[in-house]
């Protein structure tokens, strides 16, 4: 009985850590969601599809990129690519997970099938309680960005253009959650080299490859970062 | 009607897409997860991208006319500020936002 309970007490403290470290993706994920909604109803489809695409789609950026090609009809098959080439960037988060992830069956599925960007800032700076299944904690993170997100989309499709208020700028909540995260893996690893070298591809990919900026970055960085091993890990 | 089937297709092939970038490596690479090679990237590649992403969410700020950015920096500064005196998250969060917010909609560096 006691085992029960304990067990019980501590996947609640397993919730709340992973309530509180996920609430500046709320304030991310709520009003861009909206944004979202509110262009996706202009469409007049439905808003319950709009509740849907937050569901089964889950990707802030494609989503809407495809208000466009739904406007323009596009075909399957355009969708299909642009989605691909769009969130291709998503692979290498997933490389740099190969050894987090140890979850198995339908839990690693949701896990993988959830991963996006602040779901993996989140995942790879925070911890769970002390003792706790980190496996569970990842698995609360991401249920709770894919709840926001779903709430965003759907009341922007809901209210459409008639919302009140003005919530301009909060999405800023998401810049400065990738600020504290960056200090606190400045923290915990202080070694300069992969910051360097991911400051340096990123301002480059901006002025060369503006459009692309964020899939030219993190392929570049990887890419540089497996071929400066014996460097990074010299200056560890 | 026609037009729902349209874009149920257009979710479904969605849907798909995504699961397939996220799901590629974990396939592609399956039982590589203790790699050495693996763990050195599980390690280094998250910094490189939340540097990437603090520089990517900043990518529409123009630098180069007023206000030259005076809102997302000063924004981006009291983050660091804050987090680096009090080591609250939440707390560095918000309060930037809070000021973002204000900055933007009462027009401080308009």
């Amino acid at each position: 009985m006691k085992l029960l309970w304990s067990n019980k007490n501590m996947n609640t403290q397993t919730t709340k850590y992973a309530f509180e470290a996920s609430l500046p993706v709320m304030f991310g994920y709520v009003p861009l969601g909206m944004a979202f909604g509110v262009l996706f109803q202009d469409l007049g489809y439905g808003w319950y599809f709009a509740t849907m695409m937050g569901i089964f789609v889950f990707a802030g950026a494609a989503q809407f990129m495809a208000v466009g090609l739904l406007a323009a009809h596009a075909g399957l098959l355009e969708v299909a690519v642009s989605t691909l080439v769009l969130n291709s960037r998503h692979m290498f988060f997933g490389l740099s997970l190969l050894t987090r992830y140890h979850a198995v069956g339908l839990k690693k599925f949701y896990l993988i099938f959830g991963l996006t960007d602040e779901t993996y800032s989140l995942i790879t700076a925070s911890h769970p309680p002390p003792g706790e299944d980190e496996q569970n904690y990842y698995f609360y993170l991401t249920a709770l960005n894919h709840f926001y997100w779903v709430v965003g989309c759907t009341l922007g499709a809901l209210l459409g253009a008639s919302v009140e208020f003005d919530s301009r700028g909060m999405d800023f909540a998401l810049t400065a959650l990738f600020m504290v995260l960056l200090i606190e893996q400045w923290k915990k690893i202080k070694n300069p080299t992969p910051f360097i070298i991911a400051f340096g591809c990123a301002v480059g990919a901006m002025w060369f490859f503006p459009d692309k900026m964020l899939l030219v970055a993190i392929a570049l960085s990887t890419a540089i970062l497996f071929g400066l091993k014996p460097v990074v890990d010299k200056n560890k | 009607m026609n037009d729902n089937i349209y874009l149920l297709s257009i979710i479904a092939v969605m849907t798909v897409a995504t699961f397939a970038t996220r799901a590629f490596p974990f396939v592609a690479l399956k039982g590589k997860g203790g790699h050495p090679l693996m763990d050195y990237i599980g390690r280094y590649m998250p910094p490189a991208v939340m540097t990437i992403l603090v520089l990517y969410s900043m990518k529409n700020v123009d630098i180069f006319n007023a206000p030259f950015g005076a809102n997302e920096f000063i924004a981006l500064g009291i983050t660091t500020a804050v987090h680096l005196w009090k080591e609250n998250s939440l707390l560095s969060i918000f309060s930037a936002t809070a000021f973002y917010m204000a900055a933007l909609q009462y027009g401080l560096f308009a």
